[in-house]
């Protein structure tokens, strides 16, 4: 039974680190349409930089607002620079073209950090609560928390996060409308991009900072995303926490999976609700009638 | 009466197909004209023209403004509202989102928010559908969504993209009853496409007959209900 809890909460802890990818996956997809695979590697990116800035002395929570601000204007750059010329291109072009960015800002880490693993600082206390469950977990749901709460109220009450999901949802009718649709979509790219590099920030303390560390976890992140619902901030994070228990249960109770075969349950997860949820638990059901 | 919208030598192609050859054509303010033609004479395009949707060259001018290089956010704020073919609402937000989102123009919000009530007694439908998602609407409910959008931008110039397609009789005899209304009570001038001639010429004060891709007759709606041509080959007696 022990053993039982100390997985849902170590489960809950991974849980937290997918969550927080999984809201920048549904937020670019909220702006764009598209599942970014080139999200991880941007979050990575963004880490290195507030690396950089602690290494030169800058104060963590300085450091951390600053990398928010560079990302979200490096997101919005990489939309008017990349995506708006190809922005009539079928969606193929567009998934070339974010395989792309994922190879250039692991490649790019890389050649200027170079590859050694590199330790992160962790904002919250050392310790754990109780010995079952570490403070930067904690910590980490709780930012999870605030941010989700922070797009949600984004997307509900202001008039930018409607103008955005029309201008994703109809780019005609929204430009019919008023709306600026490029605007909205670089908007889109920069939270997105801002909201990464807070992943990668709470996600490094724990797994280390190297150019291929969101490898695996953008896999768990897109389940996450998946699980909950693509179009439900909400859903991604609880798809998020569901993620990360089920992954640890399986990787403890069947023996066939192990922890070797942990990366397994997230693609399995991926399809089975594709199968028979397609919308996710908690993603809307879009009814349109003819 | 004084000269809304003035459209001098319009041409516009989809790629290599040229679909308007220089139409000239206008409307004074207040007014409702209308643009009838078959499938295909280019009435969509010319609207979508009109609002920098596709490529276009001549001239179109909105009062003293001239449009013809403007994008379509941009020809929205001069005050022109397109209701499109196939109604364009947002599906996945309610109705009242929709029409919170036509006004996204303005800021005022005691006056978005009386405008939105002015909607709702034109198209009470919609109040009780207010929370519902817009995907879920009728055929009919879905184009008085569209109109009320249309109208939350408080617009100079109403351009209707075929209201009545796909909609039952009698629900398109309300619409029109209600557009009429919407023209006599707010003044709001209307550029109407329509491909039920008798209808449109009801509704309108002005007619032109595009064939493809040209004016072929125009006049006031009496005279177009007197012509032979028209009454043979659109209005069927």
């Amino acid at each position: 039974m022990e053993l039982f809890l100390q997985q849902i909460l170590t489960g809950i802890a991974n849980g937290a680190i997918y969550a927080c990818l999984a809201l920048a996956v549904v937020m670019i997809y909220q702006a764009i349409d598209h599942f970014n695979f080139a999200q991880g590697e941007m979050a990575m990116f963004s880490t290195y930089i507030c690396w950089s800035m602690i290494s030169i002395g800058i104060p963590y929570w300085i450091a951390f607002l600053l990398t928010i601000v560079v990302s979200f204007t490096a997101g919005i750059a990489i939309e008017r620079i990349i995506f708006k010329p190809i922005h009539n291109a079928p969606v193929l072009s567009h998934i070339i073209v974010f395989i792309g960015l994922l190879a250039i800002f692991n490649s790019l880490a890389g050649a200027i950090w170079d590859h050694t693993i590199k330790t992160f600082p962790s904002p919250f206390p050392d310790g754990s609560f109780q010995g079952l469950i570490g403070m930067h977990e904690i910590g980490m749901f709780f930012v999870t928390l605030i941010l989700l709460a922070g797009i949600f109220c984004f997307f509900r009450y202001t008039r930018v996060g409607m103008a955005m999901q029309a201008a994703a949802a109809n780019p005609d009718s929204a430009a019919l409308v008023g709306i600026r649709v490029g605007w909205m979509l670089a908007l889109g790219w920069g939270l997105a991009a801002a909201i990464g590099a807070v992943a990668g920030m709470m996600i490094a303390p724990v797994v280390f900072l190297d150019p291929n560390m969101m490898l695996g976890i953008l896999l768990y992140g897109f389940a996450a995303a998946i699980v909950g619902g693509i179009t439900s901030p909400g859903g991604a994070v609880a798809g998020g926490f569901l993620v990360g228990i089920i992954e640890n249960l399986a990787g403890t109770y069947i023996p066939a999976i192990g922890s070797e075969l942990k990366l397994t349950v997230a693609l399995v997860l991926i399809v089975t609700v594709l199968l028979f949820k397609p919308n996710g638990l908690f993603g809307k059901t879009i009814v349109t009638r003819v | 009466m004084s000269r809304l919208l003035d459209v001098k030598g319009l041409e516009a192609s989809y790629g290599q197909t040229k679909v308007l050859h220089g139409l000239d054509f206008g409307l004074e303010e207040g007014t409702v004209t209308t643009i009838l033609g078959a499938n295909g004479a280019g009435k969509t395009t010319t609207l979508r023209a009109i609002s920098g949707m596709i490529a276009r060259s001549g001239e179109v001018m909105l009062g003293e403004k001239s449009l013809i290089t403007k994008r379509p956010a941009d020809i929205t704020r001069e005050g022109i509202a397109h209701v499109p073919e196939g109604r364009g609402t947002f599906v996945r937000l309610s109705a009242e989102d929709n029409l919170q989102l036509g006004a996204y123009t303005r800021k005022n919000k005691a006056e978005i928010a009386e405008d939105i009530e002015r909607v709702y007694s034109y198209f009470p439908i919609l109040k009780q559908r207010r929370s519902q998602q817009a995907g879920t609407l009728s055929g009919g409910e879905a184009q008085m969504l569209a109109v009320g959008r249309a109208l939350m931008l408080r617009p100079r110039l109403l351009l209707l993209d075929e209201p009545s397609f796909g909609l039952a009789p009698l629900i398109v005899q309300e619409l029109f009853e209600i557009l009429k209304r919407i023209n006599t009570e707010d003044g709001v001038s209307m550029l109407l496409v329509e491909q039920n001639a008798s209808l449109a010429l009801e509704l309108a004060d002005h007619a032109y007959l595009l064939e493809t891709g040209s004016i072929v007759i125009s006049g006031t709606s009496d005279s177009i209900l007197e012509n032979e041509t028209v009454r043979r080959s659109y209005l069927g007696y």
